[in-house]
């Protein structure tokens, strides 16, 4: 029992919004699809939704075609990225209205309304107009009046991208609750946030120009990602790419920097590579000079963005320093920790972390 | 400085309302005045200036010799302007959220193209639909009818309430549309509990403004009709002063004003009510 598209094409003046998707949602399944902007995410969540048909393809759920249904009949939910709450009416009725659609009496679609209303933490605004609550508490309606149906497919379009930082901290957590209930619905979430694909996820599928590019386990996503589109995607920052080689037992980097080969890379035949490292994985240190192009404090850490005869590349401090623009710092690689890839950016050796979940 | 500012500010209120409401005062002390109070230089103050009196009103519903008798063509207005009004509000709205929401394309044109047609037609002067107006009117027998004018009216009315209307429905974020669909309703059903709830400010401001143009015009009303029927701008037109007394002429024109200052109260809650703010961020 599971919600199936194949070969799903969506393009538009040439530009593939949705490129030959092959993906299966089985029920009970939390899926998160990780994805910059423009990578096709909703789209994909707005064809399975209806609202808008494939060129070519097909969808199935429970083995009958979903594409014959119009989107008033396929019973999905949704919550949009904007918060879309029906202005005119007040809380209850907003998440009443798919209830009292399906034909459920008032009085009844009015208690169960309550009852999630309590769940998203909304019982003492019920009776307000969308206008009058804050932008959490809009999603929060929005949420209540998604899962109020109890449908079979559950979208969510990143619910959390409008909301401030301390609120999606929250409300992913509260998510994670809220869709542990949800056995028997298929629930498919989109972001842009790796730490939001990771922590939801019981699945996770990176999308790129419309095309998925990788699908798993969230952790062996992380940990293994199969090229360097991938591995830029699922990292934030995104991980930094070297442009070298490997000759002479050394891995040879741009500006003459020289590198022993770790273990985990030993067995790589010499010649041109990609190698990736994240920025936790890089260190203030003695080996290159780099000059700062930008320093940002993020929490406790501070983000610099450096450049140097190796590159350009992002450093992560614990600790908030200053550091003035065209300081020159000299920084450390770890060995341990680098990731090869081929030119043509596919993962070929990665640390022992990703060589676990490589087959 | 800024108590300088304030007190220009208003003092230009003040000079614009005068502007405004003076000439309503002036026909307001007229219409209760007799020819006594009239010829005497201008007195705003009643029984202090001048002696009151109904005369001037009661002129306007009394038939045959002394009076005016402008209940027929108000009634004959009332019904043209309403009808006329309602009908364009409902196929408009109907045209203006088709053009809003899906997308049609003839040959070239495309759907701003289709809007600005409708509204087109008004930018010709309206003296060159009369002959045409009439010729068809005649065809069907419905010249010299209520039916008729409202009919031509419907024509005129119907490009101004799509117009309208197009803008509104374009602020209804399209996603509001689509959550109704996926909450169950199909389009008339999203259009119905959904759209058309959320844009009565539009509504309220397309039927104003039908009201308003239909309500004013004299020139359709003059041209389409001769004896049997009669709007009230032709009929307060036809009045003149040196057969109807002033007081008369100011009663007569108070009472075509009245409806629209009435509607205007009512349609103002309306428009300042913003009932669209929170659909979307």
């Amino acid at each position: 029992m599971a919600l199936i598209m194949q070969n799903i094409d969506i393009r538009e003046n040439g530009i593939a919004h949705l490129d030959n998707i092959n993906l299966t949602f089985r029920r009970g399944g939390l899926y998160t699809i990780l994805g910059r902007t423009l990578a096709g995410k909703t789209t994909l969540l707005r064809t399975i939704a209806g609202l808008q048909q494939p060129q070519k393809g097909t969808l199935t759920l429970h083995d009958s075609d979903f594409l014959q249904l119009p989107v008033w009949k396929r019973r999905v939910a949704m919550v949009y990225q904007q918060f879309i709450n029906y202005p005119h009416l007040s809380v209850l009725a907003n998440v009443a209205f798919p209830l009292r659609r399906a034909g459920v009496p008032r009085a009844g679609a009015h208690q169960r309304a309550r009852e999630v209303l309590g769940k998203v933490g909304l019982a003492d605004f019920e009776k307000r107009r969308p206008a009058a609550l804050s932008g959490g508490q809009q999603q929060r309606v929005a949420l209540a009046r998604a899962l109020v149906k109890r449908a079979e497919i559950l979208l969510l379009d990143e619910p959390l991208v409008n909301l401030d930082y301390k609120l999606r901290e929250q409300l992913r957590e509260e998510f994670q609750n809220i869709f542990e209930g949800q056995d028997d619905a298929i629930v498919v979430y989109t972001t842009t946030e790796p730490a939001e694909a990771i922590q939801l996820g019981h699945e996770m599928i990176i999308m790129d120009e419309g095309a998925v590019i990788q699908q798993g386990e969230p952790l062996a996503v992380f940990n293994a990602p199969a090229t360097i589109r991938c591995a830029e995607i699922i990292n934030d920052p995104p991980m930094n790419i070297f442009y070298g080689a490997i000759e002479n037992g050394d891995i040879q980097l741009q500006g003459g920097i020289r590198l022993k080969v770790p273990a985990h890379m030993a067995h790589l035949p010499h010649g041109p590579y990609h190698f990736g490292l994240r920025a936790a994985d890089l260190r203030l240190g003695r080996m290159i000079g780099s000059q700062v192009e930008l320093s940002e404090i993020s929490g406790s850490q501070t983000i610099l963005h450096l450049r140097g005869d190796i590159g350009a590349f992002i450093l992560y401090e614990d600790g908030v320093y200053q550091h003035a623009i065209g300081d020159t710092v000299q920084i450390d690689l770890n060995s341990d920790r680098i990731y090869s890839f081929s030119v043509d950016g596919d993962l070929i050796a990665g640390p022992a972390a990703a060589e676990a979940y490589r087959r | 400085m800024k108590s300088t500012y304030l007190l220009l500010k208003y003092l230009a209120i003040l000079l614009w309302s005068s502007f405004v409401a003076l000439p309503f005062l002036w026909a307001l002390t007229t219409s209760f005045k007799t020819a006594n109070g009239v010829t005497g230089g201008a007195t705003y103050l009643p029984w202090l200036q001048y002696e009151p009196s109904l005369e001037g009103w009661k002129v306007l519903v009394r038939t045959g010799g002394q009076g005016i008798d402008i209940v027929a063509p108000y009634i004959s207005s009332v019904v043209v302007t309403l009808s006329a009004s309602l009908i364009s509000l409902m196929l408009g709205t109907l045209a203006a959220y088709g053009l809003s929401r899906f997308t049609f394309r003839l040959g070239f044109l495309k759907n701003s193209d289709i809007t600005f047609f409708f509204i087109s037609q008004r930018i010709m002067p309206p003296i060159v639909l009369a002959i045409p107006f009439f010729l068809m009117l005649q065809f069907f027998g419905l010249l010299d009818t209520i039916a008729g004018l409202i009919l031509v009216y419907v024509a005129l009315l119907l490009p101004i309430a799509t117009w309208v209307m197009v803008d509104f429905f374009n602020n209804v974020p399209r996603e509001v549309d689509e959550m109704a669909m996926i909450d169950g309703c199909n389009p008339i059903g999203a259009f119905v509990r959904v759209v058309l709830p959320n844009s009565l400010p539009g509504i309220a401001v397309g039927g104003l403004f039908c009201i308003i143009f239909g309500w004013n015009d004299f020139f359709f009303a003059f041209t389409l009709t001769f004896t049997k029927t009669q709007l009230l701008p032709v009929a307060v037109v036809a009045l003149n002063s040196s057969v109807t007394p002033w007081w008369s002429l100011s009663a007569s024109a108070l009472v075509s004003v009245a409806p629209l200052v009435i509607i205007a109260f009512i349609v103002e809650r309306f428009l300042s009510s913003g009932n669209m703010a929170g659909a979307i961020r």
